[in-house]
């Protein structure tokens, strides 16, 4: 591994999080079969700018990206933009990061805000399992580029005989990575073997993810983070009334290959669905936010991102976090259990408990993170205390613009009850392709 | 926005000559408010009951100055044209009455000033307060006025309007708003009705310098129930009028409540008002627009079922949105330095509340409540220089009427003067005038907006 710097250079000021909309999360081909990412994003970008008044107003910068998108929405966030409330002169850009991508847009507008290049920014992300772009296959591409490169009728002609039937089945996006041919549940089912994880405690926290979101809707926790869109006021992926005995009755869906059918632990429960949403967050320097009076929710203190080599079977495909945090924690002077609440991305459940089980075990830690005592555990009690990916689900370009307001607003809660003091919280989102995106905020 | 089929045949032109064949009750088209709209479309007659008049010279120097054309004679010709020319305007000054004779000087100004009012044209009858006369002559004087106007109310045609305005004794020269809105197009759908001026001691304010084609700049108002209908149609004529507008709607509404307020240029709050915190929440939230000079609690629920099938959840729940939780805000209103000097709340009674409503009981009596609220607010507010009043709105077209049943909804339409819904926008000016800075003298007060509906008139 890399090794870490110890410390780091003080930044010179620190994005505050001032506040969010998102649309409630829908499941596949449901609620919003037929909206577009554009759609979604413009809806949630409107609503943000109607929770903060900003009609007409130009920010420093929207930054967003989807997973799943289409080649002609290439300019997506700009073309949102252009069709929302925002002043069409609001600069935009798009990046995708996989599960990662609006946790990382969020630290992209937090550093320039940082940096005082932008005085406001929004973060964003969007996901349409739905609506999902279908490409023609690859024999076809190579047919129809060759016929658009032919000089003549006949030389098109020909080109247009290479035509096979085979050609005409289109290729539909699949959850799969490139180079292993894995889907992301088998990958996740591997580590989840690999490190023990039980069906018992994977359906603990699926319980309590759904159990704790509802909870949060029945006191109104989203009232201000969150809009309705086409007919939907809550995330249809959520049932209240899941519990560990209801959940035990599910069959596995995933099993590690080789492995026996007793390690097949993972459900359709304890793992994320496929989900439709955007997510929107504002962030802006303190200045701005005092000049409109708006309240500040947190701060953004710092992130790291990492990666793993999941394809030589060097490490699980959803374990970069257990890389990242450790040096994001040793460059903050922190450690593990220096938080009030902890929002861990449930992309699986056995994803995150595999990862709690590597900060625990003392091999691990020395081997992979050439630490001589191992990061141990924290106080479970303040994971996800208002329910994650499982119960909401995972549009996933919008996870991380979901998790960062949640926890801003957690925070927020937190020194408002308790009249001073400071609150801190730490994000892990893991992503395909072996990455992972952490971060602290600070209220 | 009309689905009133009957109202555009019979102003179509074949629909006109069948009407007039076939004796069809026409169905006026009203003038409407817009900005830049001249007070009056012409000329106006003004007279004067007895010498003691008190009101005549204050109306006649905001005309002229204005620049409209005012005569005393009832019969003068105008414009250039004859004695029976129309006009746009006829306002009679009734205070001094000392006995039933000098309502004879009133019928010989008015008799005339019925055949000459003009399309959407205005009578106005301006009178003393009859409780602050002791004497039996004096206080029987007064109080005919209001059934004379009530009763020419139901003879007037063409969209003419017929009020009655009571001034306390002193306050006529605080009557600049209410005249200006009795008077203009802002109005069009209030008829047949009495509203008092000044009758709420302590007042205190000022009409100097106001816009009065924006007389709320500079105000931030909250409109709670924003999201649709008759809320959002609020927040758009309150920006209109230049208020930074706050829209409060339930969270589940949220998607609607963001388009009103983006369409506002203002802020979008979900809110359940019923909610413990809601006062707070909503005290915070204004506080980002550095305060709040008007609110208008619009936001109003029906469960409508039979008395004898009405359940204890359904009651409260419509008690609880339509009147506790506007005593709840009221009173942190009172106490918050958020809601500034001068504040202004405006709440939305309604007919059900005045003449009850068939399967409303729950519905009328919060809307009944309402009224009984303003009434004892509007002392408490007088320290503030703040009032609060309440609109009663009548039969309005809305996506709810529209859903009724075609005979309701043509009894709820026609059983008016008007013979005709009012719009939302009907609703929303009058709002938007008891929202005024210059409407200080208007206190307590309960104004149907309803074109004389025959419910409970």
């Amino acid at each position: 591994m890399p090794s870490a710097p110890s410390s780091r250079p003080t930044p010179p000021r620190r994005a505050a999080i001032v506040g969010a909309n998102r649309i409630p999360f829908a499941r596949s081909n449901g609620a919003y079969a037929r909206a577009s990412n554009q759609d979604m994003l413009t809806a949630a970008l409107d609503g943000l700018v109607a929770r903060f008044g900003m009609a007409g107003e130009q920010v420093g910068e929207v930054v967003s990206g989807a997973v799943l998108k289409k080649s002609s929405d290439f300019n997506l966030t700009r073309e949102a933009v252009l069709g929302s409330r925002l002043a069409a002169s609001t600069p935009t850009y798009d990046v995708q990061q996989a599960c990662g991508t609006s946790l990382q847009t969020t630290l992209l507008i937090a550093n320039k805000i940082a940096l005082g290049q932008i005085e406001s920014g929004i973060a964003a992300g969007v996901d349409t399992t739905s609506d999902a772009p279908i490409e023609v296959n690859e024999g076809l591409r190579s047919v129809l580029l060759a016929a658009n490169r032919a000089k003549s009728t006949a030389g098109v002609l020909k080109a247009l005989a290479g035509l096979r039937p085979g050609q005409i089945v289109p290729e539909i996006p699949a959850n799969r990575e490139p180079r292993t041919g894995m889907s992301m549940g088998e990958h996740a089912a591997q580590t989840a073997a690999a490190w023990g994880i039980t069906r018992q405690a994977q359906d603990e926290i699926a319980a309590a993810s759904h159990q704790n979101l509802a909870k949060a809707y029945d006191r109104g926790f989203f009232d201000d983070l969150m809009t309705p869109y086409l007919g939907l006021t809550k995330d249809n992926n959520l049932r209240p009334d899941s519990t560990v005995e209801g959940l035990a009755k599910l069959k596995p869906v995933f099993k590690p290959a080789g492995y026996p059918d007793t390690e097949a632990t993972m459900t359709a429960a304890n793992s994320t669905p496929l989900t439709d949403g955007a997510a929107t967050v504002l962030l802006a320097s303190d200045e701005w936010a005092a000049e409109r009076q708006l309240p500040v929710l947190a701060h953004f203190v710092d992130a790291e991102t990492s990666a793993v080599d999941y394809v030589h079977g060097d490490e699980g495909l959803l374990m970069a976090p257990a890389y990242a945090v450790p040096r994001l924690l040793e460059r903050n002077g922190l450690t593990l259990q220096d938080f009030d609440f902890y929002e861990f991305h449930e992309a699986f459940a056995s994803t995150i408990l595999a990862t709690f089980a590597a900060w625990e075990d003392p091999i691990f830690c020395k081997e992979k993170l050439g630490y001589d005592e191992p990061l141990g555990s924290f106080d479970r009690s303040k994971l996800n205390v208002v329910g994650s990916s499982l119960a909401t689900g995972h549009p996933f370009a919008a996870t991380g613009a979901r998790i960062v307001p949640t926890l801003a607003k957690l925070l927020h809660e937190k020194t408002d009850q308790e009249g001073s003091g400071t609150a801190r919280g730490l994000i892990s989102i893991c992503a395909a392709g072996g990455q992972g995106v952490v971060a602290i905020l600070e209220a | 926005m009309s689905n009133d089929w009957y109202s555009d045949f019979v102003n179509s032109s074949f629909g006109r000559t069948i009407a007039g064949q076939v004796g069809l009750p026409p169905v006026p088209r009203l003038r409407r408010w817009e900005p830049g709209q001249p007070l009056l479309s012409g000329p106006a007659l003004l007279g004067t009951a007895t010498p003691d008049g008190r009101v005549a010279k204050v109306v006649r120097s905001l005309l002229t100055d204005l620049g409209i054309e005012v005569h005393d004679d009832p019969h003068a010709p105008v414009g250039g044209g004859s004695s029976t020319s129309k006009v746009a305007a006829g306002i009679v000054d009734a205070t001094g009455l000392s006995s039933p004779a000098d309502l004879a000087e009133i019928q010989g100004f008015l008799t005339p000033v019925m055949r000459r009012i003009g399309p959407s044209g205005r009578i106005l009858v301006i009178g003393d307060v009859p409780a602050e006369a002791t004497s039996p002559a004096v206080r029987a004087a007064r109080r005919a006025l209001e059934g004379l106007v009530r009763s020419a109310g139901k003879e007037a045609r063409y969209g003419a309007t017929v009020n009655l305005v009571h001034v306390a004794a002193g306050a006529e020269n605080d009557i600049e708003s209410t005249l200006r809105f009795f008077l203009s197009s802002r109005s069009a759908f209030v008829h047949g009705q009495r509203l008092d001026v000044g009758t709420v001691p302590g007042f205190a304010g000022s009409s100097q310098g106001v816009d009065w084609d924006r007389p709320l700049a500079g105000r931030t108002a909250v409109v709670t129930g924003a999201a649709r209908g008759i809320g959002a149609t609020v927040a758009k004529t309150l920006r209109r009028d230049g208020a930074t507008v706050i829209c409060v709607d339930v969270p589940s509404a949220g998607d609607a409540l963001a388009r009103t307020a983006n369409d506002v240029g203002g802020s979008a709050l979900q809110l359940d008002i019923t909610a413990d915190h809601a006062p707070a929440t909503l005290l915070d939230h204004a506080a980002r627009h550095g305060g709040l000079d008007v609110v208008v609690h619009n936001a109003g629920i029906t469960r409508d079922k039979l008395l004898a099938n009405q359940d204890r959840d359904r009651w409260n729940s419509v008690i609880d949105v339509n009147l506790n939780a506007q005593l709840t805000i009221n009173d942190a209103l009172l106490g918050s330095d958020v809601f500034h000097r001068g504040g202004r709340i405006v709440t939305v009674s309604s007919m059900a509340g005045i003449a009850g409503n068939r399967g409303q009981t729950a519905y009328g009596a919060s809307k009944a409540g309402v009224i009984g609220m303003v009434e004892a607010t509007a002392p408490l507010l007088v320290e503030k220089d703040a009032t609060i009043n309440a609109v009663a709105p009548g039969f309005i077209e809305t996506a709810m009427t529209a859903a009724m049943p075609v005979g309701t909804r043509e009894a709820g339409r026609r059983l008016s003067s008007m013979a005709q819904g009012g719009l939302p926008v009907d609703v929303a000016e009058t709002i938007a005038w008891f929202a005024q800075a210059a409407s200080y003298a208007v206190n307590g007060q309960v104004l149907r907006v309803d074109g004389q509906n025959y419910l409970g008139a």
